[in-house]
């Protein structure tokens, strides 16, 4: 289904739509290879999902003389088979995709995921590389019976250096963890996000994955300075020079942050830690439209300058989905509902010289009117408590049943007149529309809450979400990646051309297509 | 700097008494260096009506130990006139839980502590307080003018909203010292307490799983010495 446009033209993002509504059906349809796909066994469908795939029948299946292999290689606490812990191993944080793996693998050095790679890409066994798994597109767990790549096991900080901030540790390192050991030293990992108590730091490269402190610290293509890569044949790259600049050749690292562990498995991170900032200073606001949102923003980027640190914004559903599902919440602004509420947060090294900043900042916008009220927090147990309420959405949309989660690219004027025409679009219904996330990234979590999942209230969503982002030239993914659940939405975002240079890149560092396979790239 | 936990819990209180149309005037008082301001301010933007500071010299803050603060506090609250003293029960960095009772006794004034309800009955001038006890809750009546020391379920402290900060730029911090008081903290003889020692409890080491009860016993006998 791949659209048939010559390659010297530029699609424009109409064509690319109507090439993929001439294949619509097959969006949604079997990706088949052949009548013996369509065997029940062979095909995975989750409850909800929107691609439905094949298992890949040039794949081998695991033998007792594979896992034999395994053990010789990571020794016997190495490779579990054991159906609880291989069980859990194959469900992701939303409950959402569920594979078949039977076999877990935990790699303690990167020897040992270098002979594991090499094996499995002779023996043609296909591997899922997992870090926290807590990634939200089906991106880390099976999708059949592929192997599962821990990297748990490999955690340690190998070393940091306190003058130029240069961090270096294995994939396996929780994000929390790290910073913890950083804060301890005066630093900070320049990246946060709601997962940090679990998800590792390989994950966190291999998805880009962005955060609440993008907007001050910039994206992990600009902070990791250097990583080491296994690829399928085992070759270990070593890519870890902890410079700070380093113009010799191609900086190949810049493919595998962001891939998915498609094209090789991240077994050693070089990061740069930014200095903690002694004095950090939260404020929530309320607004009544969106428009006073986006006016907010630009005055804080005005008068907080430099020492902006996160612009946030959560809506009303938002919020009464927080109180009423998360316990130990309550409303900040309890006098009044505002449909909007944006988190300031600053971060500087001097905390008079940036209150003073925070409050020429709020004095501007309630004289403008643009904010109806809010709240400073007076210490950081209240800090901590405002951060909740943007942080602990996504799990109080667990909590409250099924979500259909969306993570959007807009241009930042148009960032909420999608959540309002999906609320229409979804009248009627017992669904419920939530919107937040990045204000100052231009990036929506678009979320539909409902009881169940349901095919007919997917069908009401997609294509409908994906093609208003491409009509307003976005990206369907801003931060979350494709993983499984938007393997075919590519052609949304990007060009043909684009994505046919991407498949062979990805053929280059894995002919077999042994590394997660039926993620991230559309199926041929 | 942040406000005392408990701290805040009785400004909280007060701000609700005086909402409530039982008490007049909160004034929030806090003693110790210039930067006590901040958390003046914040009991400013809470909804306290004026701030008092008793300013002390980074050297002498060690000085403020429970009996001074008591003897300051006394004489801001005959300086005042006030009915009714709210104090958290106890401070978190040293968790002496002293100044109210001491306060009380200062002042000759009925004392209700760790209180997690309290009952104004201003006409009457006396207080129904519910206190946090060993055995569960205690109810006592109390006549004012008195000192009441707040527990933690007391309630929850609001978060200030952003009219209220900006109006608590303008409301006055007024700033004494100990000698208009009439205490000199430089006085070594005014000084109950003397700290002799700071230290961090030992590192907590890993639990060990042991093989037989006879390593146990053996472990118990020889390592932890307790048998």
């Amino acid at each position: 289904m791949s659209a048939a446009l010559p390659l010297h033209q530029t699609p424009s993002a109409t064509a690319s739509i109507h090439a993929l509504a001439s294949a619509k059906v097959g969006f949604r349809a079997l990706v088949s290879r052949g009548p013996e796909s369509l065997t029940p066994g062979a095909t995975a469908r989750a409850a909800y999902a929107t691609v439905a795939v094949s298992r890949d029948p040039q794949f081998a299946t695991l033998e007792d003389a594979d896992v034999e292999y395994f053990k010789g290689v990571l020794g016997e606490r190495g490779v579990i088979t054991d159906p609880d812990a291989v069980g859990a191993a194959n469900v992701d944080w939303m409950g959402k995709y569920k594979g078949n793996s039977k076999l877990l693998l935990r790699p303690t050095t990167t020897r040992h995921v270098a002979d594991v790679l090499k094996y499995c890409n002779e023996r043609r066994l296909a591997v899922v590389p997992q870090g926290g798994n807590t990634g939200l597109v089906g991106g880390s767990v099976p999708v059949f019976d592929e192997i599962i790549l821990s990297l748990a096991g490999m955690n340690k900080i190998i070393s940091f250096d306190e003058v130029s901030g240069i961090l270096d540790c294995e994939a396996g390192c929780i994000l929390e963890s790290l910073d913890t050991f950083l804060a301890d030293r005066g630093f900070a990992m320049p990246l946060d996000l709601g997962a940090k108590g679990s998800c590792q730091i390989g994950g966190n490269v291999s998805t880009n994955a962005g955060g609440i402190r993008l907007l001050r610290y910039g994206s992990l293509h600009g902070s990791v300075l250097g990583l080491e890569v296994v690829l399928v044949d085992g070759t270990v790259v070593d890519m870890t020079r902890a410079l700070r600049k380093d113009n010799t050749g191609y900086d190949l690292k810049q493919l595998f942050i962001g891939a998915e562990g498609t094209l090789g498995v991240v077994t050693r991170v070089v990061l740069l830690a930014p200095p903690r900032s002694p004095s950090v200073h939260v404020a929530l606001l309320g607004c009544s439209s969106f428009d006073a949102v986006q006016r907010v923003f630009c005055e804080s980027r005005r008068h907080l300058g430099e020492v902006l640190s996160a612009a946030e914004f959560f809506d009303s559903n938002s919020l009464r989905m927080v109180l009423k599902h998360n316990e130990g919440t309550r409303d900040p602004l309890p006098d009044g509902a505002y449909p909007f509420y944006v988190l300031i947060e600053t971060s500087g090294s001097q905390a008079e010289h940036d209150r003073a900043k925070l409050d020429a900042f709020l004095e501007s916008v309630m004289e403008e009117g643009v904010v109806d009220d809010g709240t400073v927090a007076h210490d950081s147990t209240q800090a901590a408590a405002i951060w909740h309420l943007r942080e602990g959405v996504a799990e109080a949309l667990q909590r409250a049943g099924a979500v259909y989660k969306y993570d959007l690219s807009v241009p930042v004027k148009d960032l909420y007149a999608l959540v309002e025409e999906m609320r229409t679009r979804l009248e009627g219904s017992a669904a419920e529309v939530v919107g937040y996330g990045h204000l100052g990234d231009g990036n929506l979590h678009l979320n539909i809450s409902a009881p169940t999942y349901d095919d007919k209230l997917l069908e009401r969503i997609e294509p409908f979400v994906y093609e208003w982002v491409a009509g307003r030239q976005g990206s369907v993914s801003a931060e979350h990646g494709l993983g499984l659940m938007k393997a075919n939405a590519i052609h949304y975002s990007k060009a043909p051309h684009a994505v046919a240079v991407m498949k062979r890149v990805k053929t280059l560092f894995d002919p077999h297509g042994i590394l997660n396979p039926y993620k991230l790239l559309p199926s041929p | 700097m942040s406000m005392n936990p408990f701290c805040e819990i009785a400004v909280e209180e007060a701000i609700r008494l005086k909402e409530k149309g039982a008490i007049k005037e909160v004034v929030a008082v806090s003693l110790g260096v210039q930067q006590c301001q901040d958390t003046l301010r914040t009991a400013l933007a809470m909804g306290a009506d004026r701030a008092v500071l008793v300013k002390v010299e980074p050297a002498q803050e060690e000085a403020l130990e429970p009996l001074i603060v008591a003897k300051l506090l006394k004489g801001i609250a005959v300086k005042e006139t006030a009915d009714l003293v709210f104090l958290g029960k106890q401070a978190i960095d040293d968790d002496c839980n002293q100044t109210g009772q001491m306060l009380a006794a200062l002042l000759d004034w009925p004392q209700a502590t760790f209180a997690s309800k309290v009952v104004l009955d201003a006409a009457a001038k006396s207080a129904l307080v519910t206190r946090e006890v060993d055995d569960g809750l205690e109810t006592v009546s109390i006549k004012l003018p008195a000192v009441i020391t707040t527990d933690l379920r007391l309630n929850e402290p609001r978060y200030a909203t952003l009219p209220n900060i900006m109006k608590a730029k303008k409301k006055p911090i007024a700033v004494l010292s100990p000698s208009d008081l009439g205490l000199d903290l430089a006085d070594p003889a005014s000084r109950r307490v003397q700290v002799v020692q700071v230290k961090e409890p030992p590192q907590r080491v890993g639990g060990r799983i042991l093989q037989s009860v006879d390593e146990l016993l053996d472990k118990l006998k020889n390592e932890a010495k307790v048998l």
